[in-house]
């Protein structure tokens, strides 16, 4: 389970996140929607540590995020970046297997290869696509390959920063089952930020939405629909109009 | 009261800054040490490291080299021949090139060549979330970025300067033999019975120190650059800019270290 309580951080004068409390339980599938530069991505990578919040607590399973032990707490976790993040450098096949070429997860090349094989057919990848170069691929397919790589190693926490955006509509739905399948089979805990509201429902057990800092609100897929907030209603039917300024 | 500390503020705080620049690059070189010694290492990463640095410098080395060793041997021909002393110039010129300018003119070519692809490499990685992406699998970025292009540079730099050091008294002795008239045999004779292994060797110490130097800034700059393509443009100019500086100032320092005494 992971546990935020009041969360900040600020760049600058910008100030992000504003007190940031969620609650995400182990096993389930948590969205997060949001206007764009919210602070979604951010609010992801403090977590992970790799942007220090300035205030509150994050804690995975009671124990506080900055004090655990780097290595054994982000062995536990996969994160598909919002613009997918590959190496340049390295190859399709060598992306999605890099965590098992090297550290504790390390076995033979040849294994790894047939692993991250695999892990991109079902991102709906075809094999030769394995020994090409991240920049031979249009964005959809880089952020497949991102996505194959964050779950390569099994991870039991996999954060997803908009895994379906740039996608066409049928691939879209590919991903989503995917991700809803690793949850329901592999028992997995997701967080996945979207602004596709198909996707949120094929994937949320519970959505949060994030808006000037904080959580505005939280609940079921079926509270979503049903809740009077004018935030959620305003953002889920996409209306101009509301207590979400168009202009930000 | 503003307009008297005003001046004062500003030379302070660039001053300031420039010091806590100073500071952070070196906990930063204390950092990429510390991970040499330490596994995981990443010998894919080295080799490649040094087929970049080392090896394709080799072209832009060479020719600074054979350019600046003719290049000396007319200035000091033409300088000699103000004292009777024409006679010198193989030996200046093998001195002068093995003890500053090969190693300093090298070190100078690789920071232009080096610094800058590296840092921007490693800035375009820190833009594009690829940094990031190595965190969260378990690799730690000053191991696997910093670490094989240190010890690559460091290593291969001090090489390049020998090679250019042979290439540049080679320039020397191609225009002592064919302009200024000096018999070839002689010429290679005086060059070698007048240089001492120190020479070559201090030159070659310096190689590797300007080597770190360049791997190392190239490194800072790059993981520490700010956002989108002007924030890599700013840390690729910060890399050469702040290479090349520390590049002259140590060479000054090692000078006076190995040769003052
Ligand atoms: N490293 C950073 N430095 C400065 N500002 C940042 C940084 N990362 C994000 N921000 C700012 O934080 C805000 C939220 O960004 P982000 O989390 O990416 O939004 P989104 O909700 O669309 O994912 C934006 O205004 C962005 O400019
Ligand atoms: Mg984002």
């Amino acid at each position: 389970m992971i546990t935020l309580t009041g969360v900040t951080k600020t760049f600058g004068k910008n100030r992000v996140l504003r007190g940031v409390d969620l609650t995400i339980p182990s096993g389930q599938s948590m969205v997060i929607i949001g206007g764009s530069g919210t602070g979604k991505s951010v609010l992801l990578k403090c977590i992970l540590g790799l942007v220090r919040h300035d205030g509150g607590t994050i804690t995975l399973d009671g124990q506080d995020v900055t004090t655990a032990d780097r290595d054994a707490f982000l062995a536990r976790f996969g994160m598909l970046f919002q613009g997918g993040a590959l190496f340049d450098s390295l190859r399709v096949w060598e992306n999605v297997a890099f965590r098992l070429m090297r550290g504790a997860l390390k076995r033979p090349k040849q294994e790894a290869r047939e692993i991250a094989i695999e892990k991109l057919r079902r991102v709906g990848l075809r094999p030769e696509v394995a020994d090409q170069f991240p920049a031979e691929l249009s964005g959809g397919m880089q952020k497949r390959v991102g996505l194959a790589r964050a779950i390569a190693a099994e991870p039991e926490i996999i954060f997803f920063d908009e895994p379906t955006t740039g996608l066409d509509p049928i691939m879209a739905g590919v991903i989503n089952d995917l991700i809803r399948e690793i949850v329901t089979e592999m028992g997995a805990t997701a967080m996945t930020i979207t602004h596709d509201m198909s996707s949120v429902r094929a994937i949320a057990d519970r959505v949060a939405m994030l808006h000037d800092g904080v959580i505005q609100w939280t609940g079921t897929v079926g509270e979503m629909d049903a809740t009077p907030d004018p935030y959620v209603q305003q953002f889920i039917h996409g209306r101009a109009t509301g207590p979400i300024a168009a202009v930000r | 009261m503003t307009a008297l500390t005003a001046p004062l503020a500003a030379i302070g705080r660039p001053v300031l800054a420039a010091l806590a620049l100073i500071g952070r690059i070196a906990l930063f070189a204390a950092r990429v040490v510390g991970h040499m010694v330490r596994p995981p290492f990443y010998p894919r990463e080295f080799l490649q490291a040094l087929l970049q640095i080392g090896w394709f410098s080799l072209p832009v080395v060479g020719l600074t080299a054979v350019f600046t060793g003719g290049a000396l041997a007319l200035q000091i021909y033409s300088g000699g021949a103000r004292f009777n002393a024409e006679a010198v110039v193989p030996s200046i010129v093998a001195i002068g090139m093995v003890r500053e300018l090969g190693p300093v003119l090298g070190g100078l070519m690789v920071a232009a060549r080096v610094a800058s692809s590296i840092a921007a490499e490693i800035g375009t990685m820190k833009v594009t979330e690829q940094i990031d992406a190595l965190v969260t699998l378990s690799t730690d970025p000053i191991k696997y970025l910093a670490v094989p292009r240190v010890l690559a540079a460091t290593l291969a730099v001090p090489v390049l300067v020998a090679v250019g050091d042979a290439i540049g008294i080679a320039g020397g002795w191609l225009v002592g033999v064919n302009r200024l008239g000096f018999n070839s045999t002689v010429y290679l004779q005086n060059t070698v019975d007048f240089l001492e292994s120190w020479d070559v060797v201090s030159g070659l110490w310096k190689g590797a120190a300007f080597g770190f130097i360049v791997a190392l800034m190239g490194c800072y700059h790059g993981m520490n650059s700010g956002r989108g393509a002007q924030g890599v443009g700013a840390a690729t100019k910060a890399a050469v800019v702040g290479a090349s500086v520390l590049i002259l100032a140590t060479n000054y320092l090692l000078t006076e270290v190995f040769f003052s005494a």
